[in-house]
Formats: C-alpha cells, sequence, structure tokens
C-alpha cells in the first residue's frame, strides 16, 4: 500500500491550471502553424497569425490565451493500492483550481445556480469531478479548462442502429457546420460512439484529452476520424468563420459496446484553445 | 479595404464600411455580456437611465480574466454575440451604434442594424491575450458584482476587427 498527501495532488493540480492557460501544447500550436501555412485568402491566414501571435503574447507575458478559462473538468484515476492522507481528496483539487484560477489570474467562469440566481461564485469552481479506481498504486490526475462557447454547440444523438456508419457522418458534420464560427474555428473535435445517452457524452468528453497528432488505435475507428476531418475542413467554414480550408484541426472518436436497438453518439467542439494536462502521482 | 476609426463614428464613417473590412479601433467601448444585458433590459422596462450614455456606444461582448499588476486588464477576447441577440434591437433603437463579438446574429439584429445604420464588429475569438494589449485604460462602470460580467468603460488603441454586418446589413459569414 502506498500512501499519498493530498496536498501533493493541491500543488499539481494549480500548477497545471495556470500552465494550460497560457500555453498551447506543441502540436496544436504546430497545426496552428501548418494552417496559416495552407490558407490562400488574406482573411483566413491573418485570423491564424493572429492566433499564433496571440500564442506568443500569452507565453510570454503569462497572459491566458482566451478570456474564457473554462469551467474544470477533473478525472482522478487512483490504484486500489493507494490510501489518500491529509483530508479530502475533493476538497485538495478543488483547492488547488481555485489556487490556480487565483494566482493565474484567470477568469471567474461559474455560477452556483444555473437557473434562477447564476450568481458567480467568485472562485472559478466547483469543477466536474470524476473519479474511477482501478488496479496498481499510481495515481492519474488530468485536468481540462473547457470554454462553453464551444462548449455550447456539442450535441448529442440517439442514432437507430440503421443508420450506421453515414449516419454518424451525417450528424457529426451537421453538429460542426451548425457550430460554424461561434465555437471559434479551428475546432477539435471529440466524438462518443456507444455506450448510454450519457456515456456517449463521456467519451466524446475524454475523446478531446487525446493529443491531435495521434489517431484512434482501431484502424477502422482511425479511417472514420480521417474522413470526418477532411469532411469537416470541406465545409468551408474556416478560421473564426471566415471561410478557408481550416475549420477541425482533429476530429477524435472513442467508442464503447452499446446496447443492441441503439447508436448513442455524442459530439463535443471545442475550440482551438484545447487547454488538458495530465499529472502522474 | 483597411480603416483607422476614432470612436465614436458618425453617420458618414458607419456608411462607408462594408462587410470584411478590415477596421481599426481606438477610443471608448463598453464592455457587456449575458448578465449586464439582462439588467439594462431590466433597467429600461423599469424605466431607469443606463449606466451609460447609450447615444453612439459602441459595447464589446466580453468578460475578460484579472488583469496582472500593471495592466489594464487579463486577457480579453470576444464571446458569442449570438447570446445577446434578445437584447440587442432595443438598445439600437436607444442609440448603440457599434457592437463588438463574434458569430451570427439572428434577422431581428441584422434589422435593426439596417435601421439604426449601426456596425457589428468581429474580432478574432481566442486572441484574448492579443487584443488585451491594445486595451489601454479600464474604468468601471457598473454591475461590479457581477465580476467578469461588469460594465467597464475600456480605452482601446488599434484594436483589431472585421465589420462582420455593415449599414446595409450584409454579413461577413455569408
Amino acid at each position: 500500500m502506498r500512501e499519498v498527501n493530498v496536498s501533493i495532488i493541491e500543488e499539481k493540480v494549480k500548477e497545471a491550471c495556470m500552465n494550460i492557460a497560457v500555453e498551447y501544447s506543441p502540436e496544436i500550436l504546430r497545426a496552428l502553424q501548418r494552417g496559416a501555412a495552407e490558407e490562400t485568402t488574406d482573411k483566413a491566414r491573418a485570423a491564424l497569425n493572429m492566433l499564433l501571435e496571440n500564442a506568443r503574447i500569452a507565453r510570454e507575458e503569462r497572459i491566458a490565451i482566451c478570456q474564457d478559462t473554462g469551467m474544470n473538468i477533473v478525472w482522478i484515476t487512483a490504484g486500489q493500492d493507494v490510501h489518500f492522507t491529509g483530508g479530502s481528496l475533493r476538497e485538495a483539487v478543488t483547492r488547488g483550481l481555485e489556487a490556480g484560477f487565483r494566482e493565474g489570474y484567470l477568469r471567474a467562469s461559474v455560477v452556483d445556480d444555473p437557473l434562477f440566481d447564476r450568481k458567480n461564485t467568485g472562485t472559478n469552481t466547483p469543477a466536474v469531478i470524476y473519479c474511477d479506481i482501478v488496479p496498481g498504486e499510481d495515481v492519474v490526475v488530468e485536468i481540462m479548462a473547457k470554454g462553453f462557447g464551444s462548449e455550447n454547440k456539442s450535441q448529442t444523438k440517439m442514432l437507430a442502429p440503421a443508420e450506421g456508419r453515414e449516419g454518424i457522418k451525417k450528424f457529426v458534420l451537421e453538429t460542426i457546420r451548425e457550430a460554424g464560427p461561434n465555437a471559434c474555428p479551428p475546432m477539435i473535435v471529440g466524438v462518443g460512439i456507444g455506450g448510454s445517452f450519457d456515456y456517449s457524452t463521456y467519451l466524446a468528453k475524454r475523446a478531446l484529452l487525446r493529443p491531435i497528432n495521434e489517431s484512434n488505435p482501431n484502424e477502422r475507428y482511425k479511417q472514420l476520424e480521417d474522413e470526418l476531418t477532411e469532411a469537416a475542413n470541406e465545409l468551408n467554414i474556416g478560421p473564426m468563420g471566415l471561410h478557408g480550408k481550416t475549420t477541425a484541426l482533429k476530429v477524435m472518436v472513442e467508442y464503447y459496446p452499446t446496447h443492441i436497438a441503439s447508436l448513442p453518439c455524442a459530439v463535443n467542439i471545442c475550440c482551438h484553445a484545447s487547454r488538458h494536462a495530465k499529472v502522474v502521482i | 479595404m483597411k480603416y483607422n476609426i476614432t470612436l465614436p463614428m458618425n453617420l458618414e464613417t458607419r456608411e462607408k464600411l462594408r462587410a470584411g473590412d478590415e477596421v481599426y479601433l481606438t477610443g471608448v467601448i463598453y464592455t457587456a455580456r449575458d448578465a449586464a444585458h439582462k439588467r439594462l433590459h431590466e433597467m429600461r422596462e423599469r424605466g431607469e437611465e443606463y449606466p451609460f450614455e447609450m447615444k453612439d456606444a459602441v459595447i464589446y461582448y466580453v468578460g475578460p480574466t484579472q488583469p496582472r499588476p500593471g495592466h489594464a486588464v487579463g486577457s480579453a477576447g470576444p464571446t458569442t454575440s449570438g447570446r445577446m441577440d434578445a437584447y440587442t434591437p432595443e438598445l439600437l433603437d436607444d442609440g448603440l451604434r457599434g457592437m463588438i463579438g463574434k458569430g451570427r446574429r439572428s434577422p431581428e439584429v441584422i434589422d435593426a442594424v439596417i435601421r439604426n445604420k449601426a456596425i457589428y464588429f468581429v474580432v478574432v475569438g481566442g486572441a484574448g491575450a492579443l487584443l488585451s494589449n491594445r486595451i489601454k485604460k479600464a474604468e468601471p462602470v457598473a454591475f461590479e458584482d457581477l465580476l467578469s460580467e461588469a460594465v467597464v468603460k475600456l480605452t482601446v488603441e488599434d484594436f483589431p476587427c472585421f465589420v462582420g454586418i455593415d449599414t446595409l446589413g450584409n454579413d461577413i459569414y455569408d
């Protein structure tokens, strides 16, 4: 049995929270550079060059890439041979996020009651926290800072099995088309296929955690990802909706077994600022 | 076309702009997003004065991050304008002449833009750090309890936009 003091997790969460707000991951930066080189119209190129210049300023001056520094989604995967000490694990994660928000000069973007009061909590918490128990004695914490301009354009649908591959493609592309300029393209798109109503959305969000230069290891799903990415870039939405070839940097698909009666599909849209980090303790 | 514009814009300036033009704005703009729009609407319903002069005003749909010491504001890119659509026509009818945001607007907003000869500007979403550097001054105006959604008077210099919808209703996204 391994003992892990939750204060270590608090500290790591704080650091990750501050870093992802100001630095793009290298593969997204490369994809934006590639887009800027490939675009042929002045407006599309100007928009991507502005994002690249923005990335430089954000990194150097430690100012958030985007003012929507997101609501935090956190996945804690704990080995079953770990014993947590020093207090509540969830509270430690929340304290880490709150410290990251304060010390990183991020934005308070969370309201307490979604329908009636909508009062800003002032701390950017609570986060959405998932926990899972696995064999072993590692602790893995994954943190996402999700912007909601793009989250608002996400959709889910329970397809009939007969709609199959074509039905999935149609739904994903229609969702991307409807998201259009509002979702801050170039987008990164997470697709969850299978499971249940709720689990398909969970898979779609998990898909966004994958680095965009990696494909699904299953060849058929990889091919589906490639086809969807290509088709999305033919929609002529372009950077910021100003038309062009760079609409989706990558469409990523995750899948899971499902019921004989259904083909659930969820599409979680993310803007180019897909901010996430993984910490292994 | 490319223009440097000093705010407020007169009618002649607004009428020469066309959707797709590249524009650099200098002058005063006011921040207001979801919750602030709701409050402006409620004040109007109660017959109260707006907390800032709406005549010829320009509103920027933004909720910035906290500023680091020595900066006027933090990261300050546009939020999705469409969420403000329900409240926008009445503000235009009350004198608002410019809006800055991102994304499409409703047919009702486009009609009100034409009717009032106003301009909807769009900026690059997710370029908040770069845009922050073009904001030279920030002064609180109203609704400070809304934190990042409060109304703030910003003084901007060479703030880079595109004309999204012009006075004839042409739309950059079409």
